[in-house]
């Protein structure tokens, strides 16, 4: 189940980075967005799905997980110019903080 | 043909991600080991591929595919919220930290040794 979930959200990362590719030396806008996004939705699920039901493994470590990467977020900023590199590390950590905690902040006042 | 390199690159690192997280839950206190383990990792092996370069096709599988699955930015920030809302903020600070440095250092390293190859 976590593996269907991780490669439904690994295609979907591999379809984004394909139709979005970002030219070398530029900003990865694809692999940020996939991040923050991923986070804001796994923020809202830990408030809507209870913990040990199969639905949410299956989307939060299977398609999430499959979905957004760390490694691709680090290796971004080795590879990178040293003013983007810097730029897309602080972006992503603080949008993806932010978008986790507006999720679950969102969620709860959905749920109420 | 890249699509389902990729596909099963995912459907290995996903669960192995899994498996790790419950093998090392708990080992550090509420430090999420597990996840930082699987980070760290990944970030070494996808920096060495692009390093080398490796071809297209293993790129895809092991690049992609399986580093992208085995590593998590979504479940990282959820474990620091999840933290900072327990009241462990220096703990959620730590794990980003260290997360970020260690992961930054693995990518170096592995970007290193495979360009040096």
């Amino acid at each position: 189940m976590i593996a269907v979930g991780g490669m439904f959200g690994a295609l979907t990362r591999f379809g984004l980075n394909t139709a979005w590719p970002h030219p070398e030396g530029g900003f990865p806008l694809a692999t940020w967005l996939i991040n923050v996004s991923g986070c804001l939705v796994i923020g809202g699920i830990s408030v809507l799905v209870p913990a040990p039901r199969r639905l949410r493994l299956f989307l939060t470590t299977g398609f999430l997980g499959g979905y957004t990467t760390f490694s691709t977020a680090m290796t971004d900023v080795v590879v990178s110019p040293t003013v983007i590199s810097f730029a897309y590390l602080v972006a992503t950590v603080a949008g993806a903080l932010l978008a986790v905690w507006a999720g679950s902040s969102l969620a709860r006042r959905v749920r109420r | 043909m890249t699509v389902l390199l990729v596909a099963l690159g995912a459907a290995v690192g996903a669960p192995l991600r899994y498996l790790t997280d419950q093998a090392l839950r708990g080992r550090a206190g509420t430090f999420p080991l597990g996840t930082f383990a699987v980070n760290v990792a990944g970030s070494l092996l996808l920096g060495f591929l692009i390093g080398v370069p490796v071809p297209p096709a293993l790129g895809a599988l092991l690049g992609t595919g399986f580093c992208g699955a085995l590593t998590t930015y979504s479940t990282f920030s959820l474990e620091a919220l999840t933290l900072v809302e327990n009241g462990e903020r220096a703990r959620a600070l730590t794990y980003v930290l260290a997360s970020l440095t260690v992961g930054l250092g693995a990518a170096s390293l592995g970007h290193l040794a495979g360009s040096t190859l």
